[in-house]
């Protein structure tokens, strides 16, 4: 019995092995990248979210929204936080559309600190008529709205303590801001639109946003800027300041598991003693009852 | 088995209140003296799990519904405003997101040990039937709570599930209308989700008194599978034995939980549900929940739409049948030889069919899924019935005492006292 239930299994096993080839067009899978955030110690680095917000202000603002996020946001604490002198000066320098006024007049206004950061278009029509037609989407979620799939059994291995791995839309979204290359030979490409190595479809209707030295970063004493400024590093700050952007909790989230688990496994080993001890007397009863 | 109350009211006021409304008996009878086996192992923790998941639940439910706005505009930027400025709102949420597959992990294990010690033979009929209804509820309540953050695979979710209703023949394209309250899933189906995701749970809970009430009038079964024959050597009082183990095993499970809601608390959702709903943009993989992927597959799994909706729910509604499928009359795994190795592959089926549910249904995963749609209703249908004729059980102990003996390897049974004479006493 024992074979035949071994070969039921197995003619199972072998089903369901036997379709996974199957899928054929897969995404090519970004480079996993080392994050300051990740783990369960994981905290941002406040100089790279800092660096990334004046990417994300000097280059993608100019399409990309981040409607969600106030600036109130980038003084609070788990954040990049900058002084709330640095973010009321940063505010005003927006116009925020208010109103009615008394006349009953819609009026602009230098932005609060209350404020959320006003989008670039109107609307998805207008944005989709100034980009040939593409939307590009409000950096708010994107960070937790984009992912690659890790397939069996890498999925598995991404919930196990201590090999855990949560930051599959940062690195997809750093592979994509360097994934541009030449599109290879016989690539049909509608004009607007790029060939990316980890797009799926590889099309993409953005442009290379970045490029070496297009933004300034803070210089050491000697002059020199402290982190290099390339392509590579604008990507991974913009990324690093994008996961905060979509999860600005997460280092409140991650302080506050590891006190919550600390105390559970404390808590659960009292009752797995005071547990023992209470059975102890039924058992004795079963051995000299 | 369960007998009547041992308690007994102390105070003048207690007796007063006693002989008019039992209620203190009623609790006394059912979780404090209730007699439990001794020989349960942690899989009978689970009970306890769930209904302190079930609390969880609709605690953190509660307080979401006073962040959260069911409007087709506003659904979604009411999440993110519970995720960003409602204090500890992020905390809330994923308490509340990964509590539904919490219960869903739970009851899986819950479900799989009823398979597995054959909990649903006589008597226990009527307290399976319930579970299976209280699993269709959690499955309808979860569909619904899906929906509500209204993202994109909240809404195409709902919208591909609803649509299962159209393949009904003359009636179900008007059902499909009447169930969206329109000719898509728009403002109208979010507003009757909401108010059903509020309503279910308390039906939940009125269903799951009933799964309790019926276990305390049948017992519980236990790993031996044997029926309690002295109430003194077989059984230890619920309180304090089952209730500091039930406990223990919470905790460890909440150990559990926290890890998913403070380092992975997206790693059980789809990335596609932090995209607003947008009825325009179809995603690429529509894809339900890990805890439906097994229906999911056996519903793509048939050729013809109305078959695949039939087989899905076949699927659930065979497990009520499943007393009287079960011809062997001995209930637990441990001493039925071939059912136990049967049992494990009956376990794979369900697994490899999960994974194909999250797989497109193209190619080898479509036949594969048919490979295992097929073997899933087999072993109900076929293998069960069967194989309760042909095979023969291993020698089984005589009585549940002697069971837990021969675990802990004692001395013989003798005049029992002391544990199940004196429930509350201290030791």
């Amino acid at each position: 019995m024992k074979k035949t239930t071994l070969l039921i299994a197995g003619f199972l096993a072998a089903a369901v092995v036997a379709a996974v080839p199957a899928s054929a067009a897969e995404q090519v899978k970004p480079p996993r990248e080392s994050w300051s955030f990740a783990g369960p110690f994981g905290t941002f680095d406040r100089a790279q979210l800092q660096r990334g917000f004046k990417v994300y202000r000097e280059v993608c603002a100019s399409c990309h929204g981040l409607s969600r996020v106030a600036f109130r946001n980038l003084s609070e604490p788990g954040g990049p936080e900058f002084t709330e002198g640095q973010v009321k000066a940063l505010a005003a320098e927006y116009q925020i559309q208010d109103g009615p006024n008394d006349s009953g007049d819609m009026f602009e206004r230098p932005g609060r600190p209350a404020d959320h950061f006003p989008s670039p278009f109107p609307n998805e029509n207008a944005a989709r008529a100034a980009n040939g037609g593409a939307y590009p989407p409000d950096f708010s979620l994107l960070a937790k709205a984009r992912t690659y799939e890790r397939g069996f059994p890498l999925f598995i291995v991404d919930a196990i303590p201590f090999f855990e791995y949560a930051e599959h839309g940062v690195d997809y979204i750093h592979a994509l801001l360097t994934g541009y290359r030449e599109a290879p030979a016989g690539t049909n490409l509608q004009p607007g639109q790029y060939w990316n190595e980890y797009m799926p479809g590889h099309a993409i209707a953005m442009p290379p946003p970045l490029s070496d030295g297009q933004v300034e970063y803070p210089k050491d004493e000697a002059g020199n800027p402290v982190v290099p400024e390339t392509i590579d590093q604008y990507s991974r700050d913009v990324s690093a300041f994008m996961m905060w952007a979509a999860e600005p909790h997460l280092e409140a989230r991650k302080a506050m598991g590891f006190k919550v688990i600390i105390f559970l496994i404390v808590f659960a080993a009292l009752l797995y003693f005071t547990k023992k001890k209470i059975w102890a007397r039924a058992h004795a009863e079963e051995a000299h009852g | 088995m369960s007998g009547h109350s041992t308690y007994v009211p102390k105070s003048a006021v207690a007796k007063w209140f006693e002989s008019r409304l039992p209620l203190v008996g009623l609790v006394h009878s059912s979780f404090v003296a209730y007699p439990t086996p001794r020989n349960l192992n942690y899989f009978w923790t689970f009970g306890a799990i769930l209904s302190f998941m079930l609390v969880a639940q609709i605690v953190t439910g509660i307080v979401l519904v006073m962040h959260y706005t069911p409007h087709a505009t506003l659904a979604f930027s009411s999440i993110e405003h519970i995720m960003r400025d409602v204090n500890y709102g992020w905390l809330l949420r994923y308490l509340h997101a990964n509590g539904a597959s919490m219960f869903f992990i739970a009851v899986y294990i819950h479900i799989f040990r009823g398979l597995y010690y054959g909990s649903y033979k006589a008597p226990r009929e009527i307290l399976w039937i319930l579970g299976v209804i209280i699993f269709l509820l959690m499955m309808a309540t979860a569909f619904m709570g899906y929906v509500l953050p209204w993202g994109q695979m909240s809404f195409w979710g709902a919208t591909v599930i609803t649509n299962l209703f159209s393949a009904l023949p003359i009636v179900g394209e008007p059902i499909v209308t009447w169930l969206w309250g329109g000719y898509s899933v728009d403002n109208p189906t979010l507003n009757r989700f909401f108010s059903l995701h509020y309503l279910l749970p308390f039906m939940i809970v009125g269903v799951v008194a009933l799964h309790i009430w019926a276990l305390h009038v049948v017992g519980q079964n236990n790993p031996a599978g044997l029926d309690v024959k002295n109430l003194k050597k077989d059984t230890v009082p619920f309180t304090p034995y089952a209730t500091i183990k039930d406990f223990f095993a919470v905790i460890c499970f909440f150990v559990f939980f926290a890890w998913f809601v403070f380092y992975i608390p997206n790693y059980l959702g789809h990335a596609d549900n932090y995209i607003e709903a947008n009825p325009a943009v179809t995603p690429a993989h529509i894809v339900p929940e890990w805890y439906f992927l097994p229906f999911y597959a056996i519903l793509r799994a048939i050729p013809d739409k109305l078959a695949g909706v039939i087989a899905m729910f076949a699927a659930i509604a065979v497990l009520a049948f499943l007393p009287w499928l079960d011809t062997s009359r001995v209930r637990s795994a441990t001493y039925r030889p071939l059912y136990k190795q049967l049992f494990w592959v009956f376990v794979l089926c369900c697994i490899g069919l999960g994974y194909l549910g999250a797989k497109p249904p193209e190619g080898g995963y479509v036949i594969a899924s048919r490979v295992l749609t097929a073997y899933y209703f087999l072993h109900f249908i076929v293998i069960l019935p069967i194989l309760g004729l042909i095979e023969k059980p291993r020698a089984m102990p005589g009585s549940i005492a002697e069971d837990v003996l021969r675990k802990h390897g004692g001395a013989p049974v003798g005049l029992a006292s002391g544990a199940s004479a004196e429930p509350n006493s201290k030791g």
